[in-house]
């Protein structure tokens, strides 16, 4: 298991599986197979995909910690790079596919519609996730600051999650379906959070009570 | 220890090692292949997903309207898998899938309240009341897209002169048909059914209201609203009610189904009205099917020359 996790080819191996959906989606566009409103389709692939990719991401630490596989990291950066390749992929749909350019309309938009103001959090969150990715920019900020700043990816997902919540009509089963994935995967880290902050408690308290010791001794 | 047992195989019962391989050779070639249609099927499915259009009754007589658009119609293909049926799934092309079991006959529908003759039609004589006509019409969803479509069925006044409606009479209510038994995603859509839906008695007997049995020359698929339906073509398309079993005649403006779901978003009349924006999203344009621009939405869906004079002296921002 180890080794599969650390040879460079299960690392490529993922990498053509990230490119799947936008495949999918070239090869029925090819074929004219998008369905009757090819343009919904795609924005509701890139944005479903999107959406999984977030939730694929948040969910390596968790796996690394319960599965005791620490190499899985090796992945979570690709796939968060692929998130954020798909909501540009939804974002520019809008853009270019859905309002044709036309930016007056679309500022409009973002400001009156509170769905499309909180894609668009979610969006604009990710995009120094991104910038920063690379191995110079950790270097650069410092692991502690980098970490820090990568905390954004939870609230990117949030956004997303509550941008479809509020886009569906009435049939809210799968956004409450994503909404709770990515509650249980932050809920993870309050836990480990909390439980890390009452054991440096116990620990201090400890530490304490050996050094009372030692002078009433 | 074993003692004084000899190994009681004959050689010639023990399998050789080259067929022993070979049967397990097959057996894994045999599940990859299995396995392989399986998820190669399934890939198919993904990237190219079947039609599903059944047979069709062909409707013989139908006379041309003079009411009708020379607008390019939509594909047939896009009107029966691109649907809003909720009782058969919320998703587009859920419906053509889902209903295609769908029973529509025998059908009866039963029309009462305020009237001096309240009568249950079976669907045969319920056709037979007036000459059924071809009406193209503009058809546009609350979502903003539209299609053009060519209905067949002849305007709901026939029936309303029929049954006589009471001086009582103010508006008519409409219920689809529900069966959870039959429908059983319904409960998922997140909407009340049955399915009502309403409309003032002077919007009822304007004559671009139809009672609709058909589309396209032939009888209404189930995805489409089989085996009668309402079209209002100047009013968004969750007003054109689907299957309906019951109509009634009632003095105070009945119940709506997406306006119980969600009073601030959907209103009473629900007039196609591009300068009223649904909470969520822009009403002043929308996406005809198959096209790749969207084109202006006109007010009333470019009916307002036949039927803002209902609508006289209302203010439909307050009235939407």
């Amino acid at each position: 298991m180890k080794s599969l996790l650390a040879s460079k080819w299960t690392k490529i191996l993922v990498f053509l599986l990230c490119l799947l959906p936008i495949s999918r989606l070239a090869w029925r566009a090819l074929h004219e197979n998008l369905g009757a409103n090819p343009i919904e389709f795609i924005t509701h692939e890139t944005g479903d995909w999107t959406l999984i990719f977030l939730v694929l991401t948040l969910s390596i630490t968790p796996a690394r910690k319960l599965l005791r596989q620490p190499q899985l990291i090796r992945f979570r950066r690709m796939l968060g790079l692929f998130a954020f390749f798909y909501v540009c992929l939804h974002f520019s749909t809008w853009i270019g596919l859905d309002k044709f350019f036309d930016f007056p309309d679309m500022i409009k938009d973002v400001r009156k519609r509170p769905f499309i103001t909180a894609g668009f959090t979610g969006l604009v969150l990710l995009i120094p996730l991104a910038v920063t990715s690379t191995a110079g920019w950790i270097r650069r900020l410092g692991g502690k600051r980098w970490q820090m700043l990568h905390r954004l990816i939870y609230f990117s997902a949030l956004a997303g999650v509550v941008h479809y919540y509020w886009l569906v009509k009435s049939d809210i089963r799968k956004p409450v379906r994503y909404g709770a994935i990515v509650i249980l995967l932050l809920a993870y880290r309050a836990g480990v959070w909390l439980h890390a902050k009452r054991s440096r408690a116990a620990g201090r308290t400890l530490a304490t009570e050996a050094v009372t010791n030692t002078e009433s001794a | 220890m074993l003692i004084g047992k000899s190994l009681d195989i004959r050689s010639s019962e023990i399998t050789p090692k080259s067929s022993y391989m070979k049967r397990r050779k097959f057996i894994a070639g045999a599940s990859a292949a299995t396995a392989g249609l399986i998820v190669g099927r399934g890939l198919l499915e993904l990237v190219h997903p079947g039609e599903r259009v059944h047979a069709q009754t062909k409707l013989s007589g139908v006379i041309k309207s003079s009411l009708s658009t020379d607008e390019s119609q939509t594909p047939y293909k896009d009107v029966t898998h691109y649907n809003n049926f909720y009782e058969f799934g919320t998703a587009k092309e859920e419906p053509a899938e889902k209903a295609k079991n769908f029973k529509t006959s025998p059908w009866t529908v039963s029309v009462g309240g305020a009237v001096k003759k309240p009568l249950k039609y079976d669907l045969d004589a319920l056709m037979k009341l007036a000459p059924l006509e071809e009406r193209i019409y503009r058809h546009r969803c609350v979502e903003a897209w539209s299609i053009v479509v060519p209905w067949i069925g002849f305007p709901l006044n026939a029936l309303i002169k029929q049954v006589e409606p009471t001086s009582n009479a103010k508006f008519v209510a409409f219920q689809s048909f529900y069966d959870p038994h039959e429908m059983p995603t319904a409960r998922y859509a997140g909407i009340a059914f049955p399915y009502v839906e309403g409309l003032r008695l002077d919007e009822a007997i304007h004559p671009l209201a139809i009672l609709c049995f058909g589309m396209y020359g032939e009888t209404l698929p189930n995805q489409d609203g089989a085996p009668v339906r309402l079209v209002v073509p100047w009013k968004y398309g969750f007003k054109s009610i689907k299957s309906i079993v019951k109509i009634s005649f009632v003095e105070k403006q009945p119940p709506t189904t997406w306006n119980l779901a969600a009073p601030n978003e959907y209103w009473f009349y629900s007039n196609v009205n591009p300068a009223v924006d649904h909470p969520r999203w822009s009403q002043a344009k929308e996406r005809r099917l198959g096209e790749f621009f969207r084109r202006p939405t006109l007010l009333f869906n470019g009916y307002g020359g036949q039927v803002a004079q209902l609508y006289a002296g209302m203010d439909l921002r307050k009235d939407f």
